[in-house]
């Protein structure tokens, strides 16, 4: 299989320090600009940063991380993972993130979202009620300033633009734009519908699961007549020296948030039997190198995904660990599974 | 089997086709239904969704999917269904007198701020009966996840056969929705009358559940004590 990209996802949890105490808002930035040096050194291809604005998770601003990450690193593409397009102005993400593209001399990627969480809608004066319609509309009108061309549009949910020319302009003249979908398939037309890249979010579940929608995305994108881009995949996942090592880190961590988020949702606290079964069965890879390894190649060539990125952080997983398993990822996983893949 | 969910005789209609329509649209095919699917928009706009993910459902309106429907199972946004401003989006007349499955959760990400949808002494599932008078409401399909429910579907006997829990005020129209259950893979647990899948929704004990009829015996009787 040729060609696989591999990436790296965060959200900036705060991690604990060293000493045990939970790391500042400040601190957990940081900490994930050392680890996208880290990575960037190790030769992986792409690290991605989402959007949230809630207390556990340090980025609301991925752009603006980015931009920090652009001037520190080389050759590492910096991605969104996601953009809450929905509650944001698509001609200021484009500018922002063409901005990043000029400080990283071609670097920059986008991935559009809907986002699963909703804090956003009400932090920027949005209703939820318009959800769909934000979203539709507001991915119009990307793709349209994506042409890098003076744009017209009018719609509901934003002032008319009339001959609007935006800058700065990359210098490829293409920003790199891909959609983050979880298991809506009426998104996963419309990302055929526009075009883009397909990013699926697979959380939980076996892997197998989405194989109908990568269907879906090509079949779509054979009626639309767009181009059919290899999907890429994000899932959770976290790697230490032993199985047992992983599991034992990475599960309390997880556990804590897991809960606090499935509470906001109505969902039960998560089992230990059920972190298992996820982890041996379904979306979860967590383990020694040779098991993630050996999990990832299962599930990118179920998939024909061309790309895998790994959401490496989890709630407050200390500061070290973090940064052992992004040197794992990079040093050890990303090869193992090229070979498997070979 | 009641010839009402006699795959070989009956028609299932599905309103929604998102991520649990096009999972139960799915395995009422494999089961040997007909099955009819519809969203809000004209059916060609689900045309090719329906094919790859449900192949052999038919698209449709959801007007004809309602009226030519023996069983009729709501799996759109809550919100639509049980609407603030008196814009009902659902055949009503279409689904009078039929068994309706509501298989719908409030969301704040879908619904937005609904108090009347949410709060302690709140059953969605009587919200939903109530606008939908004449048809004979049955709640199940609401508490599984959808990915649960797509890979969790097994043979009757099979030791690791998941359960769905239902309820609803017509003791008749729950026995035959228990079979419909059965013949789409799962187990099922009669919980009585519609308030008491009050313990079915999101925050309550059996919301996500993945469970044998067991398990989720075990859990209802836990949350009664
Ligand atoms: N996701 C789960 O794991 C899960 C599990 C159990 C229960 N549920 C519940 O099941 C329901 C559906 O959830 P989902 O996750 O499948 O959502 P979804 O993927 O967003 O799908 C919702 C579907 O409903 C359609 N719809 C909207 N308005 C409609 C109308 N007036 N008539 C007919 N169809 C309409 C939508 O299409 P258009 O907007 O194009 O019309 C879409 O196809 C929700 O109430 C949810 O709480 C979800």
């Amino acid at each position: 299989m040729a060609d696989i990209e591999f990436g790296l996802d965060t959200f900036g949890d705060i991690p604990q320090t060293d000493t045990g105490e939970l790391a500042s808002h400040a601190q957990a930035i940081r900490h994930v600009v050392a680890e996208a040096v880290l990575a960037d050194q190790l030769g992986i291809e792409v690290f991605a940063v989402g959007e949230h604005h809630r207390p556990e998770y340090a980025i609301s601003s991925p752009e603006t991380v980015l931009a920090g990450i652009a001037t520190q690193t080389e050759r590492i593409r910096l991605s969104s993972g996601v953009t809450v397009l929905s509650s944001d102005d698509p001609v200021r993400v484009f500018q922002r993130f063409a901005t990043v593209d000029a400080l990283s001399n071609g670097r920059a990627e986008v991935i559009l979202g809907r986002g699963s969480f909703t804090e956003s809608f009400p932090l920027f004066g949005y209703d939820m009620n318009d959800y769909d319609t934000l979203f539709e509309e507001k991915i119009e009108l990307f793709s349209r300033l994506l042409t890098e061309q003076p744009v017209s549009w009018s719609g509901t949910t934003r002032a008319a633009l009339h001959d609007a020319d935006v800058f700065p302009k990359t210098e490829s003249g293409h920003l790199s734009t891909w959609v983050g979908v979880g298991g809506s398939p009426q998104s996963v037309v419309r990302t055929a519908q526009y075009g883009f890249p397909l990013m699926l979010a697979i959380i939980g579940g076996s892997p197998e699961r989405f194989a109908p929608y990568t269907d879906l995305y090509r079949r779509a994108a054979e009626q639309f007549g767009s181009a059919a881009h290899p999907i890429g995949m994000h899932s959770p996942g976290f790697i230490a020296r032993t199985d047992d090592e992983a599991k034992e880190i990475f599960f309390p961590h997880y556990k804590v948030m897991h809960d606090r988020i499935g509470a906001l949702r109505g969902w039960p606290p998560v089992t230990r039997a059920e972190f298992e079964n996820e982890v041996a069965h379904g979306s979860m890879y967590v383990g020694s190198p040779e098991t993630v390894a050996r999990r990832m190649a299962s599930a990118i060539a179920t998939l024909g995904a061309g790309r895998f990125d790994l959401i490496y952080s989890a709630g407050t997983t200390p500061m070290s660990d973090r940064m052992r398993a992004v040197e794992l990822y990079g040093t050890e996983v990303v090869p193992l599974v090229r070979d498997i893949l070979a | 089997m009641h010839s009402l969910t006699d795959p070989q005789q009956a028609t299932i209609g599905i309103l929604g086709a998102g991520k649990v329509g096009t999972v139960l649209a799915r395995l009422a095919i494999a089961a040997g239904y007909r099955v009819l699917i519809a969203s809000s928009r004209p059916p060609a706009a689900i045309e090719l969704t329906i094919d790859v993910l449900a192949h052999g459902a038919e698209a449709t309106t959801a007007t004809d999917a309602a009226g030519q429907a023996d069983l009729v199972i709501l799996a759109l946004p809550l919100g639509k269904a049980v609407p603030l401003d008196g814009h009902q989006a659902l055949p009503l007349d279409e689904l009078r007198g039929k068994i309706v499955i509501d298989a719908m959760n409030y969301w704040w990400e879908v619904d937005g701020v609904r108090p009347d949808l949410t709060g302690d002494d709140v059953t969605t599932s009587e919200l939903v009966a109530a606008a939908l008078p004449g048809s004979r409401l049955v709640k199940a399909f609401n508490h599984m996840g959808y990915h649960d429910l797509d890979e969790g579907s097994r043979l009757a006997g099979d030791s690791d056969r998941k359960a769905i829990a239902l309820s609803g005020d017509d003791v008749a129209a729950n026995d035959v929705v228990a079979d419909l259950i059965d013949s789409l893979g799962f187990d099922s647990v009669d919980l009585g009358p519609l308030g008491e899948g009050a313990v079915l929704q999101p925050g309550r004990q059996l919301f996500g559940a993945n469970l044998t009829a067991a398990e989720i015996r075990d859990v209802v009787e836990q949350a009664a004590a």
